[in-house]
């Protein structure tokens, strides 16, 4: 149940925050505040707990499983379930969703109700596509998360708003399609082979899909994918979006919207159509590397900060590519914890040019330089969060980029060391971000003021997770260990019956579910 | 003691969390205590350890301290453990003891800087960094270490950051070290498929089980390690980086670049030996490199006018000289020098900074002069590390160190005549550019004004670290002159002892040639810059030599060619992709999609007429193809 | 018999001409709503015609649609052309293209 309880939440707190703010400006941010801060404290009590009681090693990887009828005449349910990769990532969510709510604390000055509503149901949706195992309902809370992301972007954006909130929406949009296309075409041939049309996931786990079919059904899911992930040549729209958005959008869109993209070809595309994926492994390696090299040199060109840290989730984006069709469990995990990290990292990156753009008035970095004099914190953990963005080891983008890389290594030794040249093309550009911003002669006279108190609780809290990320992984690591161990099954060279071992229902009858 | 050993790198890393987090709130004179003291306390808790693993050496050779799982994913499961054996003691003690005096000294040469507490916080962040390389249990460990020290010497290159040259050089540096870096990440991989872990003890055992000797692997495995070594070592040809890093402060330059993290390629390889044992193809390669870097670095150094310039080429030329030791396989001379090293190029940046400040920030030695009797402390100092650089027969520790390595460049069993010739002329130049560099600063007519005297803060590590490049040396002897072998006893617990051609036995004839060339040298500069400076005015006339000089000044003009080959092209693309060449496809659909709307919209004009027009037309069309067909 | 109904669908097709005619060279609204009451009852014509011709009542129940049709177009034509006045005070519909492209 705490499952349709949080969306409700969200949901609700959403209508709340948009309703009351008709009558007070600052009743809908603390609305948000509450209704993200209670999701979050829900979610990690249930982490702990689940992690302290719960066997890493038990068959079954599905922790809860609710499951509702929604339309029965077309198969269609409510059908919420989570595992070890849903429930880190709703954490994540959770996590980010508190900082949004506290880094557009002053930002936001008009519309303020509405503000809040968006970003609530951004966060409704993404958990959403995080639980949901019904491909219908997936595809729903898909599109529920894009719709205010386009308010966020095209209200409250800077200067080409429009023109970025427009190809973000066509982007997503137009691939969400394709993966809608895909999912009916699953739906038939289940319906036509076993009689039972059903939207249900874990029936629809076996499905014997003649190859050539499973091909196209893959490639459509697998496009909707990889532009949000995204992917070159996919990419475009990310860095008009993530520069136009404000700071809490670019958080979400890095932090949590590119993270649907990978737990997508994760959840549905590797399980549902193994053979298809196996011959699609080449290409989306090769396509990752293209991206970890391309996205770096972008990077590196770029005068506008926002824009900047963009292409470098282009390039960090591309690793998870890499990993995940290396299809071992090393490059799996990476794969999730570069998932987490990113999020945190570059997260940090945007809060941080969210607040030099509320200080300074421009997101170029020419007109920058000589920060550190005046703010020496910000300068610190700037200079903390580039070192991470480049992958410096104690911090947790190294552990997630050499566990890609380990793993990828097995798979295809000629990529892995073109993506580990990436790794010096992403010390250029983070370094380059440092020396633009904090270092060199200070343009300005002007004062400009250090870290406030809620921005330190915000860097800190940051800072904090992605230190004991690279020193202690182990517990995200155990989180997801059944899940990825399960995947990794699957595509074992020995294991050549690869349709059906994938294949297992949840219980119904698990703890949580008598408890609540 | 062993188990304290934990606190060893942990203290200068209390230290760098204190100072970093409340540096703001504490005065300067507790910054400089909490900076220099928790090195300090490390290198003392380093003595105890060290006297009780030499007292009571551990059955296996090592001692090991496992304090967590770092991360455990399939069947890759590295530790955070720290291993002591005898090769990581010599380098924790090296470490500790001269970054503790390079701290002390850095507490009176700071004095007026106003980011006092960043600088010890990024001080006491490094010496932690380069224990936990040098402690690692395993190579991940060690790479993060390695990291580290490459992230710290950035920061401290870069620590006066107004000007953006220090900005320049400090990127150059982490960036070049990483490009080696990155080949070693991957002989990490290599090393985890082959092994399945990367436990350096687990490493040692298996590799000679698995791997036969000569095989290909193991010479892939040890070039992408020795890529690393030689990135963070500043050898041919990664080496470009190093002259550049001396824009950091001048007790940066003695801890970082001089003494500890640019010996950590040295490490690498000497804890790495036996893979660099099974592959004699790489092991020729490091011993190739060593020699031609220390020829090389050795002619640019002769041509700087900037002393601290001077003195980073003749580390690069020095840290050649560990290379060629370790890559004829004489394991325990490239430690032994790295050691008498690390004094003698810690006291002479020191030095050499004491000189700069007291000449109002004067670089250039050629507008310095005369400073015998106005700084007599640093003098003797100096001129005591100079002639350890220079190897001053039997009275300088310089000399028994480079000594071992001359004689095993030939009579090792990896050793051959040219080695040996390269590494006597490379010591004959040492000679000349270290006698240069003193009297150019000490002889000769005061140029400049002297500003302050250097305090006892900063006089006495200066008189520790001399004592040390002096008698330090002691402790090996030759094996015809005393054949005292305290240290390489010490060693031969982890390194392999070095094997020797047969018959060669006529060693003394090698320290006559040794000693020619030293006094050779010294010789040479003492009459081009002291007795006669009118010759290189001479010489400087003719052209080829001019040319010559320029480019020996510019490095070998390594910067150049990088510059050509490599950042330009990077640049040009990245510039002229700017705007992203993807995106212009997608601005390809719009723009037909907008052009198609326009033209079709033209006809959308508004005016009845026209539609009514279109519509009469249209009709008159089908009627008349339906009577025509 | 027979040339008569060609003679009246002559005439429709020709009363049909100059609605169209009207309709295309007009300028005022009004003239134009009023071509197009010709165009109507051209066609009107021509299915009275056709029904005489044929014998059949179908085609005088056409014009009965037709009619009413043409009450309620006029009707609502004359009321937007009011509209239309009161908005812009002019009937002229060279002035009145508003939505172009």
């Amino acid at each position: 149940m705490i499952l349709i309880y949080v969306i409700g939440i969200l949901m609700g707190g959403g209508l709340l925050a948009l309703l009351l703010g008709q009558w007070n400006r600052n009743l809908p941010r603390w609305i948000a505040l509450c209704t993200v801060s209670v999701g979050f404290i829900a979610f990690v009590f249930f982490w702990i707990n689940q992690y302290r009681t719960v066997n890493p090693h038990l068959t079954n990887t599905w922790i809860i499983d609710y499951r509702h009828d929604w339309i029965p005449s077309f198969g269609i349910s409510f059908h919420l379930a989570i595992d070890g990769l849903s429930l880190l990532l709703l954490v994540l969510t959770f996590f980010l969703g508190v900082l949004a709510v506290l880094c557009s604390w002053n930002d936001v000055k008009e519309r303020v109700g509405f503000y809040y509503f968006n970003l609530l149901w951004i966060l409704a949706g993404i958990s959403g596509v995080f639980m949901a195992m019904d491909l219908f309902l997936f595809y729903f809370f898909w599109e529920v998360m894009l719709i205010p992301m386009y308010f966020l972007i095209g209200i409250w954006g800077s200067e080409n708003r429009v023109y970025a909130a427009y190809k973000f929406f066509i982007f997503t949009q137009a691939s969400g399609l394709l993966m809608l296309l895909a999912i009916i075409g699953l739906y038939f041939i289940h319906g036509q082979n076993t009689g039972l049309y059903t939207f249900n996931y874990f029936e629809l786990l076996g499905t014997v899909i003649p190859p050539h079919i499973a091909f196209w059904l893959m490639l459509g899911f697998m496009i909707a994918f990889v532009v949000k992930l995204p992917i070159v040549p996919f990419h475009t729209w990310l860095p008009d979006a993530h520069s136009e958005a404000p700071t809490a959008g670019s958080l979400i869109l890095a932090g949590l919207l590119l993270k649907t993209g990978a737990y997508g070809i994760l959840r549905f595309v590797l399980p549902l159509f193994p053979e298809a994926a196996h011959d699609l492994a080449p290409w989306a390696m090769l396509f990752g590397v293209i991206g970890i090299i391309y996205g770096a040199i972008l990077a590196y060109s770029q005068t506008d900060l926002k824009r900047l840290v963009a292409y470098t989730s282009v390039s960090h984006m591309g690793f998870v590519i890499l990993g995940i069709f290396a299809f071992n469990e090393l490059a799996l995990q990476g794969v999730v914890m570069q998932l987490v990290t990113h999020a945190i990292s570059t997260g940090a990156l945007f809060i941080m040019a969210g607040m030099l753009k509320e200080r300074l008035h421009t997101r170029n970095i020419n007109h920058m330089g000589g920060l550190w004099t005046q703010m020496p914190q910000m300068g610190a953990i700037g200079m903390l969060f580039a070192m991470a963005s480049l992958g410096l080891p104690g911090l947790g983008n190294f552990i997630a980029e050499f566990l890609i890389l380990l793993g990828a290594f097995k798979a295809n030794v000629l990529l892995t060391i073109i993506a580990t040249i990436g790794l010096v093309f992403s010390a250029i550009y983070s370094l380059r971000i440092v020396q633009k911003v904090f270092l060199g002669p200070s343009e300005r006279s002007d004062h400009v003021s250090d870290f406030s108190f809620r921005e330190i609780i915000v860097m800190a809290s940051l800072t904090l997770s992605i230190v004991w990320l690279g020193l202690y992984p182990q517990p995200v690591i155990n989180t997801v260990k059944p899940m990825i161990n399960k995947l990794a099954h699957v595509f074992t060279p020995e294991n050549k019956n690869v349709q059906n071992s994938y294949h297992t229902t949840p219980l119904s009858t698990h703890k949580y579910l008598v408890k609540k | 003691m062993n188990n304290l050993l934990w606190l060893v790198p942990v203290l200068p890393f209390a230290g760098f969390l204190i100072l970093a987090l409340a540096g703001k709130h504490i005065s300067r004179v507790w910054v400089a205590i909490i900076g220099a003291g928790s090195v300090s306390l490390s290198a003392i808790l380093v003595l105890i350890i060290g006297i009780s693993f030499l007292s009571h050496p551990p059955a296996t050779g090592y001692y090991s301290q496992t304090l967590w799982t770092w991360m455990q994913v399939a069947d890759f499961n590295p530790n955070i453990t720290l291993f002591l054996d005898a090769l990581s003691l010599v380098f924790i003690f090296v470490i500790t003891f001269i970054g503790a005096l390079i701290h002390i000294y850095s507490a009176g040469f700071m004095a007026s800087d106003k980011d006092y507490s960043r600088f010890f916080a990024c001080m006491n962040l490094f010496v932690f960094s380069m224990l936990l390389l040098v402690l690692a249990d395993n190579l991940l460990l060690l790479y993060l270490g390695w990291e580290g020290v490459g992230l710290c010497s950035y920061l401290l290159i870069g620590f006066w950051y107004e000007n953006p040259v220090n900005g320049y050089a400090a990127r150059k540096a982490f960036i070049i070290t990483r490009i080696g870096d990155t080949a070693m990440a991957i002989g990490l991989f290599v090393i985890f498929y082959q092994f399945g872990t990367l436990a350096i003890p687990d490493i040692l055992t298996k590799a000679p089980v698995l791997w036969q000797q000569g095989a290909s692997i193991a010479t892939i495995t040890a070039l992408l390690l020795l890529a690393g070594g030689v990135g963070k070592s500043a050898q041919l040809p990664l080496q470009t980086w190093l002259p550049d890093a001396m824009a950091g402060p001048s007790p940066v330059s003695a801890l970082i670049h001089a003494a500890t993290m640019v010996t950590a390629g040295v490490y690498l390889i000497a804890r790495m030996h036996i893979i660099f044992q099974l592959s004699p193809i790489a092991q020729m390669i490091v011993a190739v490199i060593g020699a031609a870097t220390l020829f090389i670095a050795g002619f640019s150094a002769l041509t700087q006018y900037d002393i601290k310039r001077v003195l980073a080429y003749s580390t690069i030329s020095q840290i050649g000289y560990m290379f060629l030791a370790l890559g004829v396989g004489a394991w325990a001379a490239a430690i032994f020098h790295f050691m008498i090293h690390a004094f003698f190029k810690a006291l002479l940046f020191l030095a050499a900074g004491a000189v700069i400040e007291a000449l109002h920030h004067e670089h250039n030695m050629f507008k310095m002069g005369g400073l015998k009797n106005k700084l007599p402390v640093i003098f003797w100092t100096f001129l005591i590390g100079s002639a350890s650089l220079a190897a001053l027969p039997l009275i300088s520790a310089g000399f028994y160190s480079k000594d071992q390595i001359l004689w095993y460049a030939w009579a090792s069993e990896g050793g051959n005549p040219l080695l040996w010739f390269i590494a006597l002329l490379g010591a004959f130049i040492t000679a000349i550019y270290t006698t240069r560099m003193m009297v150019l600063v000490f002889w000769g007519e005061a140029k400049t004004e002297i500003g302050h005297h250097p305090g006892k803060l900063m006089t006495v590590p200066l008189i520790v670290l001399a004592f040390f490049s002096l008698f330090a040396g002691f402790i090996e002897l030759p094996h015809n002159f005393g054949h005292f072998t305290l240290f390489s006893d010490l060693l031969h617990q982890v390194l392999p002892e070095t094997v020797l051609k047969a018959g060669m036995n006529n060693e003394l004839q090698f320290q006559l040639l040794a000693l020619l060339s030293t006094f050779g040298g010294i010789y040479v500069a003492y009459v081009f810059y002291y007795k006669q400076p009118q010759r290189i005015e001479k010489l400087k006339q003719s052209r080829f030599v001019m040319n010559l000089y320029l480019f020996w000044f510019s490095g070998w003009g390594f910067d150049k060619l990088y510059n050509t080959l490599i950042v330009r092209p990077i640049v040009f693309i990245a510039n002229v992709n700017k705007n992203d060449v993807v995106d212009k496809l997608y601005q390809g659909v719009t723009f037909v999609t907008v052009s198609l709307y326009q033209s079709l919209s033209f006809t959308q004009s508004g005016s009845l007429r026209w539609y009514i027009m279109g519509l009469v037309i249209g009709a008159i069309i089908i009627l008349s193809m339906q009577i025509m067909l | 018999m027979k040339s008569s109904t060609e003679i009246v669908m002559l005439l429709a097709g020709l009363l049909f001409v100059l609605g169209v005619a009207g309709v295309i060279i007009r300028k005022n609204i009004i003239f134009m709503l009023l071509s197009v009451e010709v165009m109507l009852n051209a066609s009107g014509l021509a299915f009275v015609a056709a029904g005489s011709r044929w014998a059949q009542p179908d085609g005088q129940v056409m014009f009965i649609f037709i009619l009413a049709m043409a009450a309620a177009e006029v009707s609502i034509g004359l009321a937007l052309i009011l509209q239309i006045y009161h908005q812009h005070k002019s009937l002229d519909i060279d002035k009145l293209k508003e939505m172009k492209g």
